[in-house]
């Protein structure tokens, strides 16, 4: 893994004329497999960042403490550690905390990140989920001392995020020790806004993850609406927004998919006239109600949490997104090539419709085991 | 250049182990090969003559072909990465596998054709050579495709086409056959020929739903020796069967304006 970078581009004259690259593979038997194909998929599209962002979510990776959210904390500041350590002890139980192991790498300027295994004290919960809890808390962390971010605070799952090409940050990181049955990657083209690590993707809450390739042109409006609902939008980077809006319309609102897709990439009012009365009144209904929360400008995502995989591209397919099956595994990528590199045979390949989402799902939810273990 | 010394090629010493020459033809390994290297290396290979070019192993690298202005055959086995033959002006590109974005960029003159699918862009601002996909291609094929005088490109797509196809569409030639429809399915391409203003679209069957600022017509004598020309190269490239892809009624859909948008920006 170390000398991907040294293959992909050893002039390191990387210059300036992509988006972003993103790929996502997952075992729908819940087989756990090694972080080797997908970072050497994203390494081959190289070219497509500029080495101010790479990132990582990878589902399965905590098995033994699977009941427990896992918070990976990235400290800018000692202070803000103490601080933050304060907030977390008493509002959690901690059950196991660590500094997370990296190494060195080619990575610029890392943060101190900490991992936590936490659990809500019952007694501070009152009539809240635990989910809405961990929310609320993260947003709380994330705005106290402007120096803690928490990116990665769902249950047996992690996020790996900085600033670096992907394949560096799998290095800081260490990932080659890690098993998941699904990884999404990113390596980030930042266009508009900064490159630090908190601004790199995958965007987190809770198990949810976002990576994403293009542009949210509508982040403000977008942002205002979910402030509404206690989401603060700190990482100052546009697909934060998309993070939260699906956390807000499929676990808070309980919205299957097939709708959460027309109100992010919701159809042309030209396409909504010519469509039965019914279904009509039914999409003018979705734009109404979630018109602030539609995503506006090129993008291409995809969307994980426990157990599925969702890609999508904006209505008019301003950016691309291919998907291919081989066996029980479901890859997603920016470029062919980067799957091809990884599973030479396809047993079905295509490019998404613009708007129209692919959902690779999990056969059984509750078994996950590790494909070294069969 | 005289005949004998087109066999010499010269290659720089770190390529070596990568290309080996059989009857004339140079292959090449291109396995985890950065693109620099790779494009470099084949206009190397044409400033000194080759004729032939084989490259196996190819997965990702972009802009493959790209500014090279000889009459050179490259077979390409893998995927080939974004904007393959980008402003390229005379090779002929055949792809064992399928294209990426961009295949075809600017392209000049030349030829590429591709077994299998070919990605959104193809054939993006061309202006002269023919591009032959043997089935479905992405969205905005075509896009502000442009003809000069008797330079005049072709698409000529085997499969279904996407949104957006000769999208701001000033001159050239887009064939869509269609044969990977099923029977009475159209494709599911909207937009078709938005802001066209020269050029024609032809249809193989009712497959194309027909854009604001287009018209659908009848195909006339001219036409029909077009498309023939097409259908037959077509057939030949993909061992398609012509007199079946030809038992079907075709249609030319073209701009209804030359300028659609002279009102919009000025009286």
């Amino acid at each position: 893994m170390r000398n991907l970078s040294m293959l992909t581009n050893p002039y390191n004259d990387d210059k300036d004329f992509d988006g972003c690259s993103i790929f996502g593979m997952m075992n729908v038997e819940g087989k756990r497999f090694s972080s080797r194909d997908p970072i050497k998929a994203i390494a081959n599209m190289h070219e497509r960042g500029n080495g101010l962002g790479g990132g990582i979510a990878v589902y399965g990776i905590y098995p033994q403490f699977e009941n427990y959210y896992a918070f990976h904390i990235m400290y800018l500041s000692r202070d803000a550690k103490e601080k933050t350590d304060r907030t977390l002890a008493t509002s959690f139980n901690i059950i196991y905390d660590e500094e997370m192991q990296t190494r060195p790498a080619k990575v610029i300027d890392p943060p101190m990140v900490w991992r936590y295994f936490v659990q809500p004290r019952k007694r501070r919960l009152g009539k809240m989920t635990a989910d809405d809890y961990v929310t609320e808390k993260v947003m709380q962390i994330n705005t106290e001392t402007g120096k803690a971010f928490v990116f990665s605070s769902g249950k047996n799952m992690g996020v790996f995020k900085g600033v670096g090409y992907p394949e560096d940050v799998a290095d800081f990181f260490c990932l080659e020790d890690y098993w998941g049955y699904l990884w999404t990657v990113h390596g980030r083209f930042p266009t508009n806004t900064p490159g630090w690590w908190g601004g790199a993707h995958p965007f987190n809450i809770l198990d949810w993850t976002v990576v994403h390739n293009g542009e949210l042109s509508s982040y403000g409006i977008n942002r205002r609406f979910l402030e509404m609902h206690g989401y603060k939008c700190t990482m100052q980077t546009d697909t934060e927004v998309l993070a939260y809006a699906v956390d807000l319309l499929m676990r808070r609102q309980k919205l299957p998919i097939e709708i959460v897709t027309k109100v992010l990439a919701a159809p042309l009012w030209s396409e909504i006239d010519n469509m039965e009365p019914k279904q009509q009144q039914a999409y003018r209904a979705i734009r109404q109600t979630y018109g602030s929360l539609l995503m506006n400008g090129p993008f291409s995502i995809i969307v994980a949490h426990h157990g599925e995989m969702i890609g999508l591209t904006d209505r008019i397919k301003l950016r691309p997104l291919v998907a291919g099956t081989k066996g029980d595994f479901l890859y997603m990528s920016s470029e062919e090539s980067a799957i091809r590199l990884v599973s030479p045979t396809l047993d079905k390949f295509w490019a998404l419709r613009g708007g129209e989402p692919v959902v690779g799902k999990l056969r059984n939810p509750h078994k996950t085991t590790s494909l070294e273990e069969n | 250049m005289l005949k004998e010394e087109k066999r010499f090629v010269e290659i720089d010493s770190k390529y070596v182990p990568r290309v080996k020459v059989k009857d004339r033809v140079w292959k090449i390994d291109a396995e985890g090969m950065y693109y620099k290297d790779l494009n470099s290396l084949l206009r190397d290979m044409c400033n000194k003559g080759a004729e032939k070019i084989l490259i196996r192993n190819v997965c990702g690298q972009r802009y493959i072909g790209t500014d090279l202005n000889a009459e050179v055959e490259i077979d390409i086995h893998g995927t080939p990465g974004n904007d393959m033959g980008a402003f390229m002006s005379g090779p002929l590109i055949t792809v064992h596998g399928n294209a990426q974005d961009g295949c075809g960029n600017t392209m000049n003159d030349g030829k590429i054709v591709v077994h299998g699918q070919a990605g959104d862009l193809t054939g993006h601002s061309m202006r002269g050579g023919q591009i032959f996909v043997r089935d479905d291609v992405g969205y905005r094929v075509g896009i502000h495709m442009k003809e000069y005088k008797r330079k005049i490109p072709d698409i000529v797509i085997g499969g279904a086409a996407g949104d957006f196809l000769a999208e701001y569409m000033a001159g050239g030639v887009v064939v869509v056959l269609g044969l990977t429809l099923g029977e009475c399915e159209r494709c599911k391409a909207r937009f078709v020929g938005t802001g066209m203003h020269g050029g024609v679209i032809y249809e193989r069957g009712d497959i194309l739903e027909v854009g604001k600022g287009t018209k659908l017509m009848k195909v006339g004598k001219r036409d029909m020796q077009v498309i023939e020309r097409l259908v037959k190269e077509y057939c030949e490239r993909f061992s398609a069967d012509y007199e079946i892809i030809m038992n079907a009624k075709f249609h030319k859909i073209v701009p209804v304006s030359k300028r659609p948008y002279s009102k919009l920006y000025s009286n």
